[in-house]
C-alpha cells in the first residue's frame, strides 16, 4: 500500500509543480492586467468546484479529455505516438450519430445504447488500425500517417456526412430516444443545466477496464513489452507487428467513445467540428497523467475544470489567459518528466 | 644497431579498472618510432582498453605514458592530440549528414578572413593530405555514401591534419573486405616509412605478421609475451593469446540421443552455410572471435534474423520460415548475447522479466494472478542464485551477473528441449560462472541439447562435447572433445591455420 501511495506521490508530484507555477503565474499576470488576482481565483472556484452545476460542467468537458488522453496513453505503451485521436474520434461519434438516428425509434435503452457505443468504437479502431497496421507491417511512422488521416478523415465527413445532414445544417437527425444517455440533473437536480451525462460514467469505466487490460492482461503485459523494448520482447516470443496494430486499433477505439458524451449525451445528434480540438489535447492528458489510466482521470479533471474556469472568469479576464496558464503546466510537467527521464538515463550510463 | 631507437609511446605499470573489474594491470609497452607495434589478445583481453588509456578515454588507475618522451600528467583526448597521437576507433565517430571534408576539419575548421567557414580551404587542404597519404577519398561526397573502408580513410586523414605523428587503430580491420585490407595496409606501410609510428589493436596473427615489426600479447589485461613479430611463431603468439594449453578436464562419455537441433547450409546475416547438429543431451560449442557470424547465426536459428538460404529443424519440424514464437512452442530456449536490449526490460521488476513470454501460461481467464506471478518468481530467484531475490527490484539495478542468473532463470523455466546460450557468461562475476555452467551441464544431463557460443576457450572446453570453429561466417572445423586444444581452436579462430 505504502509503495501505491509512494508511486501516486511521485506521479502527481511534477504535475502539482506545474499547477502552483502555473498559479503564481496566474496571479502575476493578471495583476499586470490589471486586477485582481483573488478576485479571479474566486471566480474561477465559484465557476468550477464550489457549485453543482460548475462541478457538472467540469466533469462533462473531462469526459472526451479522459477518453482521447487514454488513446493516446494505450499507443504510447506500446511505443507509438497516437496524434490521430482527432479523426478517430470524429469518426466514431458520425457512426454512433448515424446508428443512433436510423435506429427503430421504439428501440430500448439495453440495446440501443451498447449498439452505439459499440459503433463508435468500431468505427475509431478502424480508423486506429490503419496506422496501426501501416506501423507494423510497412514501417510508416504513425505521427505522419494519424496526422494525415486526421486530414483524410475530417474532409471526407464533410463531404460525405452531407448527405445525412438536415437540410441547412451540419449535423446528422437526432438520435432515437433509447440512445441517449441520461443527464445527471436527472438524478441530481442541482446540476441542473449542466450537460454532464452518463457518458461521464462510460469514460470511468473505460479507463478502469483500460487499467486492467494493461496491468493485469498478458496482452496488455505484451503491449507494455513492446513499448519498452521491441527487441527484448520479439525475443520473449511476442509479436512486435500484431502488438503494435492491437495497440493502435484499440487507442483509435477509445477515441471512437468520444461521441457518447457529445452525441448521446449532449446534443443527442452528430455535429461537425463538435470535438473543439479534444484530440490533440489528449496529448496532454497524457503526459500530464503520466499514461497511467487513473493519472489520466486526474489529468483529465485537471484540464476540465481550466476549460470550465476559464469560462467564468472571462468576465473580468481574457480567457487567453487561462489557456496559457493550460500551456504553462504543460511546460511545467514536460520539464519536470525531463529531468525525471534524464536521471534515469544517467543512472543507465553509470550501470553501463 | 648502437644506440635504442626513440621510443614514441612509453608505457609503465599502467593498470586500468572499471570499477571492481581491472582491465588491465601493470602493463609496459614500449612503441618505437616509425614502426607498426602490434597489441594483440583475445576480446576482454583488455588491448582497446590499454590504448584508450592512453587517449585518455579509459581510467587510468595506475601507471605513466611517455609519449615521445614526455611524461603525460593527465592523459585525456586534447592532450594526446596535442602530442601528436591520434586514434582511429572501431566504432567509427563520423557525422553522416556532413561531407568528407567537412568531417575531417570539424573542430578545427579553416576560417575566413571574417571569421567564416571556409569550405573551399577545407575541401583543398583534405584533398592534398590524402593525396599524399594515398588516402584519397572526394572530399566533397557526404560521409553516408561512403564505404566503410573509406570511412576509416577519413577517421585517418582527420587524425593526420591535426597532425597526430603516432596513430592507434582499434581493430582496423574487423569491418573490413580483403582488398580494403590491402589498401589500408598499403597506407599504413608508407606512413610508417615517413616517419610516422603505428599502433594496430587486432586479434587476427597474419595481419600482425604482414605488418608489424613488435608484438605484444595481452592475456586477461597482463602482458604475456613481447615478441618480434617477424620471427616468432603463430603458435607461439597464439598460446599466449589463450593460456598454455592444458588438457581439459576428463569426461565421461554420454550416450547421446535424438538430434533436435539441425541446421542445413544456413546463410543469414554474417553466417555463411553454416551446418550443424546437436542432439539430446549434448553441448556443441561454437568457437570464433567475436564478429565471424556466430552472432547471425543464433539469430537466425531463434527467428529473430531473415534466413536467406538453407534451413532450420527443432525437433524435427521444419521451422526455417516459423516465427520466434513458434519456435519457442517446440521447445526452443535462448540466452541471448545482448541481455540489456534483447534478455532483459531494465527498467522492469525482475518478476515482470521472468514473465515476459511466459504471461499466458500464469494467466487465468480473467488475467495475471500477480500473487501467483509473484510466488513464481521468488521460487525463480532463490533457484537461481539470484541476489538480491527481490521480485520488485529493477532489473536495470543488478549487476551483469544476477541479470544473467535472471535471463537464464526465465529460459530454463520454460523447459526449453534445445537451448541457445550466446555469450552467456561474458561480463559475468566468478559465482555466477560456475553457476551458469552448473546450469548447462545439468541441461545436458537432463537430456536438453544445448548450442553454446562463447569467446572463451576454457568454457568451451570444459563443457562442450563437441567444438566448431567459426571464421568470416563459416564453420571452419568441427573437433571432437580429443581434437579440441586450445592451440588448435585458437589457431583456427585467428586464421592462423586454415
Amino acid at each position: 500500500m505504502r509503495k501505491v501511495i509512494d508511486n501516486l506521490a511521485r506521479a502527481l508530484a511534477p504535475t502539482a509543480l506545474g499547477l502552483l507555477v502555473a498559479l503564481a503565474l496566474a496571479g502575476v499576470l493578471v495583476r499586470a492586467w490589471g486586477g485582481s488576482p483573488s478576485e479571479v481565483y474566486r471566480l474561477f472556484l465559484d465557476g468550477t468546484w464550489r457549485s453543482a452545476y460548475g462541478v457538472g460542467q467540469v466533469l462533462f468537458k473531462a469526459t472526451p479529455l479522459a477518453l482521447t488522453g487514454l488513446s493516446v496513453a494505450l499507443a504510447l505503451h506500446a511505443g507509438l505516438l497516437n496524434v490521430g485521436a482527432e479523426g478517430q474520434l470524429a469518426l466514431g461519434a458520425f457512426a454512433m450519430g448515424l446508428v443512433g438516428a436510423h435506429l427503430p425509434a421504439a428501440t430500448p435503452a439495453l440495446v440501443a445504447i451498447p449498439l452505439c457505443l459499440a459503433a463508435g468504437f468500431l468505427a475509431g479502431a478502424a480508423a486506429g488500425a490503419v496506422p496501426g497496421a501501416l506501423r507494423a507491417y510497412r514501417g510508416a511512422h504513425e505521427v505522419i500517417v494519424t496526422i494525415m488521416l486526421n486530414f483524410v478523415i475530417l474532409a471526407k465527413l464533410s463531404d460525405w456526412g452531407q448527405r445525412f445532414y438536415l437540410r441547412e445544417s451540419v449535423h446528422t437527425a437526432p438520435i432515437v430516444a433509447g440512445a441517449e444517455l441520461g443527464r445527471a440533473s436527472q438524478w441530481l437536480p442541482s446540476m441542473h443545466g449542466s450537460a454532464l451525462s452518463a457518458a461521464g460514467v462510460v469514460a470511468l469505466v473505460t479507463c478502469l477496464c483500460a487499467w486492467w487490460f494493461l496491468e493485469r492482461t498478458p496482452s496488455g503485459f505484451r503491449l507494455r513489452a513492446v513499448g519498452l523494448g521491441p527487441d527484448a520482447a520479439e525475443h520473449a516470443g511476442v509479436s512486435v507487428a500484431r502488438t503494435r496494430l492491437l495497440a493502435m486499433t484499440l487507442a483509435g477505439g477509445v477515441a471512437g467513445l468520444v461521441g457518447a458524451n457529445a452525441v448521446l449525451g449532449y446534443k443527442r445528434y452528430y455535429e461537425e467540428g463538435f470535438s473543439g480540438g479534444v484530440g490533440f489535447m489528449g496529448i496532454a492528458v497524457a503526459l500530464v497523467g503520466r499514461n497511467h489510466p487513473l493519472g489520466i482521470l486526474v489529468a483529465a479533471l485537471l484540464f476540465g475544470t481550466l476549460a470550465q474556469g476559464a469560462l467564468a472568469v472571462n468576465a473580468v479576464v481574457p480567457k487567453e489567459l487561462v489557456d496559457l496558464l493550460e500551456g504553462v503546466i504543460i511546460l511545467a510537467v514536460a520539464a519536470a518528466s525531463a529531468v525525471s527521464s534524464r536521471e534515469l538515463r544517467l543512472a543507465a550510463r553509470r550501470d553501463a | 644497431m648502437t644506440t635504442a631507437p626513440p621510443l614514441a609511446l612509453s608505457l609503465r605499470a599502467v593498470t586500468v579498472r572499471y570499477g571492481a573489474l581491472t582491465a588491465c594491470r601493470d602493463v609496459d609497452l614500449d612503441v618505437e618510432a616509425g614502426a607498426v607495434h602490434a597489441v594483440v589478445g583475445e576480446n576482454g583481453a583488455g588491448k582497446s582498453t590499454l590504448l584508450r588509456a592512453v587517449v585518455g578515454l579509459a581510467p587510468l588507475a595506475q601507471g605513466t605514458i611517455t609519449i615521445a618522451g614526455e611524461l603525460i600528467a593527465r592523459p585525456s583526448p586534447i592532450e594526446a592530440r596535442r602530442r601528436g597521437v591520434g586514434m582511429v576507433h572501431q566504432h567509427f565517430l563520423l557525422v553522416d549528414t556532413l561531407t568528407v571534408a567537412e568531417n575531417v576539419v570539424l573542430g578545427d575548421e579553416p576560417r575566413t578572413r571574417v571569421g567564416l567557414f571556409d569550405r573551399r580551404r577545407a575541401e583543398e587542404e583534405v584533398a592534398a593530405l590524402g593525396e599524399q597519404h594515398g588516402l584519397a577519398v572526394a572530399p566533397r561526397r557526404l560521409v553516408s555514401e561512403l564505404s566503410v573502408g573509406e570511412r576509416q580513410r577519413v577517421e585517418i586523414l582527420r587524425a593526420l591534419l591535426r597532425g597526430a605523428r603516432t596513430l592507434i587503430l582499434d581493430e582496423p580491420t574487423a569491418v573490413l573486405t580483403p582488398p580494403e585490407v590491402e589498401r589500408l595496409f598499403a597506407v599504413l606501410r608508407s606512413l610508417t616509412a615517413a616517419g610516422s609510428t603505428v599502433v594496430i589493436v587486432t586479434h587476427k596473427l597474419d595481419e600482425v605478421r604482414a605488418l608489424a615489426q613488435r608484438v605484444t600479447v595481452l592475456r586477461r589485461g597482463v602482458v604475456t609475451a613481447r615478441l618480434d613479430a617477424q620471427t616468432a611463431s603463430t603458435d607461439e603468439i597464439a598460446e599466449a593469446m589463450v593460456g598454455r594449453a592444458t588438457r581439459p578436464p576428463v569426461h565421461e562419455a554420454r550416450a547421446t540421443g535424438e538430434v533436435l537441433l539441425s541446421v542445413v547450409n544456413l546463410s543469414a546475416g554474417d553466417a555463411r552455410s553454416v551446418s550443424l547438429e546437436v542432439r539430446a543431451g549434448e553441448i556443441v560449442g561454437i568457437a570464433g572471435v567475436e564478429g565471424n557470424g556466430q552472432s547471425s547465426l543464433v539469430e537466425a536459428i531463434a527467428g529473430l534474423l531473415h534466413i536467406e538460404s538453407g534451413s532450420v529443424c527443432i525437433a524435427g519440424a521444419d521451422v526455417t520460415r516459423a516465427s520466434p514464437t513458434a519456435r519457442r512452442a517446440l521447445g526452443l530456449g535462448h540466452v541471448p548475447e545482448d541481455r540489456h536490449r534483447r534478455g532483459l526490460l531494465l527498467d522492469w521488476s525482475l518478476a515482470d522479466n521472468l514473465l515476459l513470454g511466459r504471461e499466458g501460461e500464469l494467466a487465468h481467464w480473467w488475467g495475471i494472478d500477480r500473487a501467483r506471478v509473484r510466488a513464481d518468481s521468488e521460487r525463480l530467484l532463490v533457484q537461481s542464485d539470484v541476489r538480491p531475490p527481490d521480485p520488485e527490484a529493477l532489473a536495470r539495478a543488478l549487476s551483469g551477473g544476477n541479470q544473467q542468473k535472471v535471463v537464464l532463470a526465465r529460459e530454463l523455466a520454460r523447459k526449453p528441449r534445445v537451448l541457445l546460450a550466446a555469450q552467456p557468461t561474458r561480463g559475468v562475476d566468478l559465482g555466477a560462472i560456475e553457476l551458469i555452467h552448473g546450469r548447462l551441464e545439468a541441461l545436458r544431463a537432463s537430456g536438453v541439447a544445448v548450442l553454446l557460443v562463447s569467446a572463451e576457450l576454457d568454457e568451451l572446453l570444459a563443457l562442450c562435447d563437441r567444438v566448431l570453429v567459426m571464421l568470416r561466417g563459416r564453420v571452419l572445423a568441427t573437433l571432437t572433445r580429443d581434437e579440441a586444444t586450445k592451440g588448435r581452436i585458437g589457431a583456427l579462430m585467428t586464421g592462423a591455420a586454415a
